[in-house]
């Protein structure tokens, strides 16, 4: 923030992130996010430098090909915009695909959101390859075990901490809507395609959604 | 019928980069497919990131879909990945906006920029279900059209395309869409009438003849409508530059707002084909630039603008226009680049004025280590002026300095080779002086392609064993912290060098390499030579035929039926003096160098003031 000026403010957008862009990757989006706000004229805060960047950041990735619900961003301003000025100036730049759901002004000295984050619910849409009950035995299996080792890019990894529930949310024709409920931040990020995998599942997910990210105490949700 | 997206669905989650393949970007025209007349398919043989940067393409597509009855669409090549996976699911290419596959369209556009994407044009046509001959293409398939530096000699490519623009496209464009209009549906009339007009060749209505040496006898008409000669098209003022230029998703390689500020360019230097075939020299006025720029950025969002053009620092006024842009969009955090710096201290002034505090660094190309071979090329540089460019670039504050040099150069010695090393352990040491180690310099070596329609069109590509001789000697005499060196792999220059300055039998080379497996020979994690060496020998042709030989100046070449406007003496004067080590100045700085270009484009003075040419005009025609 710029010393001497007590007029920034920091905007809290949550955002949909929808099936025509689902394939973008998160710097992608960044950019896209960056170039929206800019064409919308609203007035970002920079980074001080050489280099000067606006200051917006982001609280959780999201991987390429899942959707999502309720993303989440903080961006700062140079000086201060109501909220709804703010939505309605932004709303006509943003491609089909990205959707604002919710714009609110909070305090400038909130910890950053990215810090905030504690985990996040996803809905999958699987096909209908067995009866509920062999897939219900399979989830209470999954939860019953005490490790999940797997590798990513190389690494060894335990899944199961970061696994904190997964449940069968509905039951329609064709297809079985899981939920799943995942641990984010320091200790590692879990991913729901990787839980889908290790209920034998990875090829018969139709699509994946993030419907929400929540947040420690500290944080607004 | 559209490609459906649920079937995409099954492929996009594990091909690498999927948003290249799912369009939707800000600013892309979407058009009602079913009530829109005429659909044109605008296609560049390269990924998306790279055709994204082009700005030819978005020229083209903002002139097509401002046509009320026609839309114009994108497609990209497929990386290899998506290819592999399109073909195993049974899914044609398709376009980006409404992902209709290739082969509905009415008309498909090439741009052909570079001679190593060749191949990719056969893996899109085939892909999007279109035959890969004009021959083999009825009235029911699309008209292929192509256009770009790939046709100034069009003939390894010839047998694929229906017509080819020679040119820019600007206005020749409306012309073609006008004659589909009243005959598309029969490309046997459309084709006869396209070929009368200005900057149009249709290769089938062509026959090439051969030599027993194995040179080109002749290509020759071989329908009344087609000209012996087909001469470049121009447009005579630049029209105005596109604007609401479609935003990518993914990173283009030039992610930035462009702006075209001159076009064509007047120094002569005597390898680049661009500074021969773009002429005459046209500059944008200042003013419009200035409303072009707040049009562009306020469209886009975007955080740089580009000024480009050959030679940028040539545009009369660069440092008031620089200024006024500085003016109205450093606020909102907008940086101006220009990519194109002369090694001068006026560059210098401008580069300190766009990057401010924050230099990121220099870009120079010297071209070529020493004062005689510079006087070959006609790169007019003194060995003192470059030092002392260095010198003061350095002590203004920079970092980090690159320098682009060629390697086999006609005339070129070991001499020359070690003068390189030398000049650049020189301008090393005085960054040193200047910035102690956080000097940087970095060191780009190519290999020089000699290219059609340039003087040195008639000269060898040096041999393999000797480029690797000079590669070796520049790696151990350029080392050292601080100093890096790039170099270009010399099998790939045999093949561009081949292929631009081919004739109509590589078209079956390429055709057996791409049925081989040859795929994106520009990118070095995809080429294999051997499916190339192979290829040559199963049409019992031999590369270095074309890549390595001295051609006589009395030879037929394979493009001597495409005039840019530069005369052919003019370039045969170029090569003598180059040998003699004459220069030829930048005719905006005496008088006219009488290329040609009047004489095929006649203007008179007040004409080319009006259009801002920058020819001195103190030749026939010109008052």
């Amino acid at each position: 923030m710029r010393p001497g000026t007590e007029q920034t403010q920091r905007l809290r957008v949550t955002f949909a992130k929808e099936e025509e862009v689902k394939y973008i990757s998160h710097l992608d989006l960044m950019r896209l996010w960056e170039r929206a706000l800019r064409r919308a004229e609203v007035p970002l805060l920079h980074s001080q430098g050489y280099n000067p960047r606006p200051k917006i950041s982001f609280a959780s990735p999201l991987a390429v090909g899942i959707t999502g619900q309720r993303e989440m961003m903080d961006v700062m301003l140079e000086r201060p915009l109501a909220p709804l000025d703010f939505a309605s100036a932004v709303n006509r730049q943003l491609p089909v695909g990205v959707t604002l759901v919710e714009v609110q002004e909070v305090y400038a000295t909130l910890p950053a959101l990215q810090t905030q984050v504690q985990g996040a619910e996803y809905l999958a849409t699987v096909a209908v390859g067995e009866d509920a009950r062999q897939l219900e035995e399979r989830i209470t299996s999954l939860l019953g075990s005490d490790q999940l080792p797997r590798q990513r890019r190389g690494k060894e990894y335990d899944l199961r901490p970061l696994l904190e529930q997964v449940w069968l949310e509905t039951q329609e024709v064709g297809h079985y809507v899981l939920g799943i409920r995942l641990r984010a931040g320091d200790q590692g990020t879990g991913r729901p395609d990787e839980v889908l995998d290790e209920l034998g599942l990875a090829d018969q997910v139709k699509s994946i959604t993030r419907t929400r990210l929540y947040f420690s105490p500290a944080g607004e949700e | 019928m559209s490609v459906d997206i649920a079937s995409l669905g099954s492929i996009l989650p594990h091909v690498v980069k999927p948003a290249r393949y799912t369009g939707g970007e800000w600013n892309s025209v979407v058009k009602d497919w079913d009530q829109t007349p005429i659909k044109v398919a605008l296609a560049y043989p390269d990924v998306y990131e790279v055709g994204m940067s082009n700005l030819a393409l978005m020229i083209l597509y903002d002139i097509l879909n401002s046509q009320e009855d026609v839309l114009a669409e994108r497609v990209y090549t497929p990386w290899v990945d998506m290819e592999q996976a399109m073909r195993t699911s049974g899914i044609p290419l398709y376009s980006l906006e409404t992902r209709h596959p290739l082969h509905e369209f009415d008309i498909v556009g090439f741009t052909l920029p570079y001679e190593l994407n060749y191949t990719n044009v056969l893996t899109m046509l085939d892909l999007g279900r279109i035959p890969l001959l004009a021959e083999e293409r009825d009235d029911s398939h699309p008209l292929v059209i192509g256009g770009g530096t790939g046709t100034y000699n069009p003939e390894p490519l010839a047998p694929f395309f229906d017509l080819l623009v020679v040119g820019e496209g600007e206005e020749i464009i409306l012309e073609l869409l006008q004659l589909y209009r009243e005959c598309g549906s029969n490309k046997n009339q459309y084709l006869t009438r396209a070929a009368q007009l200005d900057g149009v060749y249709v290769p089938s209505l062509y026959e090439v003849t051969y030599s027993d040496d194995g040179t080109v006898r002749e290509v020759s008409p071989t329908h009344p409508s087609a000209r012996p000669v087909v001469t470049k098209r121009i447009v005579d003022t630049l029209p105005p530059a596109p604007t609401r230029v479609v935003v990518p998703f993914v990173e283009a390689v030039h992610d930035r707002a462009t702006i075209e500020i001159q076009r064509g360019c007047t120094q002569g230097c005597r390898f680049c084909q661009a500074g021969m075939i773009y002429r005459p020299l046209r500059q944008r006025p200042l003013e419009e630039i200035l409303t072009t720029a707040d049009q562009l950025l306020a469209a886009t969002g975007y955080e740089e603008l580009a000024l480009v053009s050959l030679s940028s620092c040539n545009y009369v006024g660069i440092e008031h226009l620089v200024e006024q842009l500085l003016n109205r969009h450093g606020p909102s955090y907008t940086s101006i680049s220009l990519p194109s710096l002369r090694m001068d201290s006026f560059s210098l002034r401008l580069a300190g004025m766009f990057q401010g505090r924050h230099k990121t660094g220099l870009t120079f190309a010297p071209e070529a280590g020493s004062d005689r071979l510079r006087q070959v090329i006609n790169k007019i540089i003194s060995h003192e002026e470059i030092l002392g460019t260095a010198a003061a670039a350095y002590e203004s504050g920079w970092d980090r300095i690159k320098l682009y040099f060629l390697i086999g150069l006609p005339t070129e010695t070991m001499e020359d080779v070690e003068a390189i090393a030398d000049l650049v352990k020189q301008v090393f040491s005085i960054g040193r002086r200047a910035r102690g180690n956080r000097a940087q310099l970095s060191v780009s070596v190519s290999t020089f392609i000699p290219k059609p329609h340039t003087p040195f069109q008639w000269s060898p590509l040096e041999q393999s064993e000797s480029l690797e001789e000079k590669h070796h000697l520049l790696r151990r005499l350029i080392r050292g912290r601080g100093l890096k060196l790039n170099w270009n792999d010399p099998q790939t220059s045999v093949l561009e060098a081949a292929f631009s300055r081919g004739d109509r039998r590589l078209s079956q080379v390429i055709l057996d390499a791409w049925r081989r497996g040859a795929r994106f020979d520009a990118w070095s994690e995809a080429l294999d030579v051997q499916r190339w060496w192979d290829a040559f020998a199963s049409q019992g042709l031999d590369p270095a035929f074309y890549a390595h030989r001295r051609r006589p100046l009395e030879e037929t070449l394979p493009w001597d039926h495409i005039s840019t406007g530069v005369s052919k003496e003019f370039l045969v004067a170029e090569y003598h003096r180059s040998l003699q080590g004459e220069i030829t100045f930048d005719c905006r700085e005496g008088q006219c160098q009488t290329c040609g270009i009047l004489e095929t484009f006649p203007r008179d003075a007040e004409a080319m003031r009006r259009a801002r040419w920058g020819c001195v005009g103190t030749q026939r025609g010109a008052g």
